[in-house]
């Protein structure tokens, strides 16, 4: 049934009120007496007067409104939207973590160092790298991170000349984006036809003036990078160093690890492969991990254990400095940390080994249906072309919106940029073989109904609460906030 | 096998499903990978723990911390002890909304997209600003990218920050600045304020943006009249990182000509946890939108004309632009922005002017009787809105132990901050701390020495 729903300044009643605070018990001094009256604020502050059971009942019609992972299928390709164990949240919600504060002396964060410090030895084995920093708050901040310690690097060895960064076509826009922010010029790399990086392009713009070529193994069309040790060859030939792109690192564990790859810096998505909840957008998590000859650059504080005491490490004279106000995304770490020992290496190994199962089993189930343009094992996705049906009047977009009507949440759409009508598909080693099942017949459904009537499906969805948004309106008349009539 | 409850599959399941690929085993599927880079033998991780073993293990790492439930807090700097009322941990418990990711559907997210429209429009309320960002990772790296903002919003390439600002954004900023090629320069302190002198002739027509605090680092309120003035004159941009709760009570920025507005979050309703995941609030004037980073919602239409919502603006974003974008992030702080705005939404105006007035008398109540003793003193004549700086009659770090015998979580050291400033310490008081508990922790600081 459609409907709107109110906001909350709709329902706002001048008088009502959700809080209630104990009276102050200090003496009250008039207020022009501690601040000038030139100093207070004039206009009124407009926020909404709402009681406390219209407060919950809004935010539980809205989470009516809303699909996560607990309410379904979540195949979104890259962001691999895994079950969020809820004893995870538990953990993060534990007063002797959650009401911390970062300034509080060592000797009472005893524990939370621990925690730290044993979350960076696990991430060092997983990874087959030699230190980590937990400090950035997501993966894009994980690359803007390992740049920066990768610029640090040459700039030490007064190696100033490297001002690029290559990139395959085929990376996320993170990437491209992170290459700028850090001062460098980006390079792209194009793909050959069996949808990994062309080496022999490649080389060809390799030289003194690369810096890095970040790299995203397996890549985001799901295929590993066979060619891997001729790639790490050829950067490190030329003084570049491999930053890797952990985003698909859900794909290869315990099967290969970047570190034994050739990489030189790597970040990780702990709220993609680690299961912490990625919360309607954040918090997340991008710990980077680095090799020996970068540890002298990586931000302040590192977390050092000395006769079982734990402390902060600020003595690093070559570190980039800080990144994030404090230690990064804490109650998120506490979250993969809890994944991470729960799990183990046995079962991490078998939750990659059955993300890749899991994916190639509904690609083979798909390519009947749907064009597959890279026929090869994947990993742990696989994209789909839907330019077959585009031309039949319906594409990758609405595809994605038929499939709301029948209970799924859709694939990635429109991305990687290098397949045409891209239905990029991880399913995660966290489904079953019938949910996989269904939404294979599901899919094929979608096709049919698309050789009946392309237009219809056009103009989907119908089921959801709202039809299909006008999104051209919504950049062409920008309304970016509730006003007063 | 460890992880089994997290991992569907049967072994028949995967019999058949290696049938259908026509795999014999799925070591098969990993073929591609080179020998020469994978891994012999198993990760040498410690054993895998059952969930109750998990959680013991866990409590027993918990214990060992102090904490806001087990101690009095007087620490500040940016990060704070406020009351969170329950309603929050039950609406960001519902896992329809911590278990999506970011609304790219927007027909089946639209309880996220409207609360962070809500969330926009409430901090727009608060800042006095037009427009709001749905949230970047901390004060530290909005007071950043708001910095780089004003760059690419006047084509300049000089920042000045003032070291009134938190040192641990200053560090943030820098880094990133230095990455970048971009030039930052500090303007000194007077008094423990912006240095407005040195502000001026600082100030020139290669200024980007000024960046200043309000209340500043030292819990002190800056004097910005004239300010915006200033720094228009020279078509620089003012940008500031202000105290959500303070501006219940004090001077929005827009109100004395702030152009960007950015923020430390955590203090509405959000756990400190360690200091993350905390909230980076960002909003402007209208006319810096296409500079802005981040996502943005905007209000729409559907297909019948139904009000619905869509993430905006996306033209300024990394996944369309690449290297062109305003910034690189993508995944933000939404459900620290959702608690946020469950926070503002309960307490409404009458509530955060109440927390903000009970700040401010419980802090300068604490002033009063802090400097009067015998040893300590002001380090800063002015006005404090929440926090104050005290110099102490001996080491800080000696002082906070002798506190937390008692169960009290002291001052912020501020020598390892600013060089020079070794016996002054930085304390905070929100609306949650007691009469009997601030005379207390006087008590302690009388007894000291
Ligand atoms: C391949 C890849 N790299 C980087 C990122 C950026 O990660 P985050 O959203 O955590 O910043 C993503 C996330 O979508 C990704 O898929």
């Amino acid at each position: 049934m459609r409907k709107s729903k109110a906001l909350l300044f709709e329902m706002s009643r001048s008088g009502r009120q959700g809080y209630s605070l104990p009276s102050c018990d200090v003496p009250v001094k008039p207020l022009e007496q501690i601040v000038p009256h030139s100093l207070q604020r004039s206009s009124d502050l407009d926020l909404p007067e709402l009681s406390e059971v219209e407060v919950i009942r809004h935010y539980t019609e809205l989470s009516t409104r809303n699909f996560g992972v607990d309410t379904g299928f979540y195949p979104l390709g890259s962001c691999t939207m895994k079950y969020n164990p809820k004893v995870n949240e538990e953990a993060a919600m534990l007063p002797g973590f959650a009401y911390m504060h970062p300034c509080q002396p060592e000797e009472t964060a005893q524990g939370a160092l621990e925690l730290l410090y044993n979350m960076e030895q696990d991430l060092i084995e997983l990874t087959g790298m030699d230190r980590f920093t937990l400090q950035p708050a997501a993966g894009a901040h994980g690359e803007l991170t390992g740049l920066m310690l990768i610029q640090a690097y040459h700039r030490s060895r007064g190696d100033n000349k490297r001002n690029k960064v290559l990139i395959p076509l085929s990376a996320h826009g993170t990437n491209p984006a992170t290459v700028s922010m850090a001062g460098y010029e980006v390079v792209q790399i194009p793909c050959d036809d069996r949808g990994l990086v062309d080496l022999e392009a490649l080389k060809a713009v390799v030289d003194e003036t690369t810096s890095a070529l970040m790299l995203t193994n397996p890549s985001t069309l799901g295929l590993f990078e066979e060619e891997i040790v001729a790639i790490a060859k050829a950067i490190h030939e030329a003084g570049g160093l491999l930053y890797y792109d952990g985003a698909n690192m859900n794909a290869i564990m315990g099967y290969t690890r970047p570190g034994d790859m050739g990489f030189d810096v790597v970040h990780l998505n702990i709220h993609k492969t680690f299961a912490t909840p990625h919360g309607g957008g954040g918090p997340g998590g991008g710990p980077v991990g680095v090799k020996e000859r970068l540890i002298p650059f990586l931000p302040v504080p590192l977390v050092e254990k000395n006769d079982n005491q734990f402390s902060f490490n600020y003595d690093l004279p070559d570190s980039i400095g800080k990144i994030h106000s404090f230690y990064g995304n804490f109650g998120v770490v506490i979250k993969a940390y809890t994944y991470l020992k729960m799990m183990g290496a046995q079962g991490l190994k078998q939750a990659s080994g059955d993300a890749v199962l899991n994916a190639n089993y509904l690609m083979n189930l798909l390519k009947k249906t749907y064009y597959l343009p890279y026929d090869r094992y994947c990993k742990h996705e696989f994209v789909l072309s839907a330019r077959p049906e585009k031309k039949k009047g319906a594409g990758a977009g609405d595809i994605a919106k038929a499939l709301l009507d029948r209970g799924f949440h859709p694939p990635t759409v429109y991305f990687p940029l290098i397949v045409e009508e891209a239905l990029m598909i991880e399913p995660t080693e966290t489904e079953s073989k019938e949910t996989l099942d269904a939404f294979a017949k599901t899919m094929e459904d979608i096709a049919k109904d698309i050789d009946r009537d392309a237009e219809k499906v056009a103009h989907g969805p119908y089921n959801t609460v709202v039809g299909r948004l006008d999104e051209v309106r919504a950049a062409r008349n920008p309304i970016l906030r509730w006003t007063k009539k | 096998m460890s992880g089994k409850h997290y991992l569907p599959l049967t072994d028949e399941d995967r019999h058949k499903m290696l049938a259908t690929i026509g795999a014999d085993t799925v070591e098969d599927l990993f073929s591609d990978i080179p020998d020469a880079v994978r891994l012999k033998g198993e990760l040498n991780l410690p054993p895998a723990m059952s969930e109750l073993e998990m959680l013991r293990h866990l409590d027993a790492l918990a214990a060992k911390n102090k904490h806001f439930l087990n101690c009095v807090s007087f620490m500040g700097a940016g990060i704070y002890d406020h009351f969170i009322p329950s309603v929050i941990k039950h609406v960001t418990s519902r896992s329809e909304f911590y278990t999506s990711y970011t609304p790219y559907q927007p027909e089946v997210s639209q309880g996220v997209l409207q609360s962070i429209f809500e969330y926009q429009t409430m901090i727009c309320q608060l800042t006095g600003m037009d427009v709001s960002n749905a949230s970047m990772y901390d004060g530290g790296t909005a007071v950043t990218e708001g910095a780089v903002m004003g760059c690419g919003a006047t084509r300049r390439s000089r920042v000045l920050v003032s070291q009134s600002v938190s040192p641990y954004y200053r560090a943030v900023i820098k880094n990133y600045f230095h990455s970048r090629g971009l030039t930052l320069d500090e303007i000194p302190l007077k008094d423990g304020c912006t240095d407005r002198g040195k502000l001026e002739e600082m100030l020139d027509d290669d200024v980007a943006t000024v960046v200043m605090q309000q209340p500043n680092f030292f819990g002190m309120v800056e004097n910005m009249s004239g300010i915006a003035d200033l720094v228009h004159s020279h078509k620089a941009l003012l940008l500031v990182s202000a105290d959500p709760i303070s501006l219940a009570l004090l001077q929005t920025p827009a109100e004395y000509g702030a152009d960007i507005v950015v923020g430390e979050g955590q203090c509405l309703g959000v756990p400190a946890s360690f200091g993350g995941p905390v909230l980076g609030i960002m909003a402007a004037r209208e006319k810096f939108v296409r500079q802005m980073p981040g996502r943005i919602v905007g209000e729409t239409v559907d297909s019948e004309g139904n009000r619905g919502f869509v993430l905006t603006l996306q033209t300024r974003e990394q996944h369309i632009r690449r290297e062109k974008a305003a910034s690189n992030i993508c995944s933000n702080e939404a459900l620290v922005a959702l608690a946020a705005s469950v926070y503002l939404a309960t307490m409404g105006p009458q509530g955060m002017r109440e927390v903000a007035e009970q700040c401010l008398q419980k802090a300068n109540y604490a002033k009063e009787k802090i400097t009067s003793l015998n040893g300590y003193s002001l380090a800063f004549p002015g006005i404090n809105f929440k926090e104050f700086a005290v110099t102490v009659p001996g080491d800080p770090a000696v002082l906070n132990r002798k506190l937390l015998e008692k169960n009290i979580l002291g001052g912020v050291e501020l020598g390892p901050l600013y060089p020079g400033f070794k016996n002054t310490m930085l304390f905070a008081f929100t609306e949650k701390r007691t009469r009997e508990e601030i005379d207390t922790l006087v008590g302690e600081l009388e007894g000291w020495k």
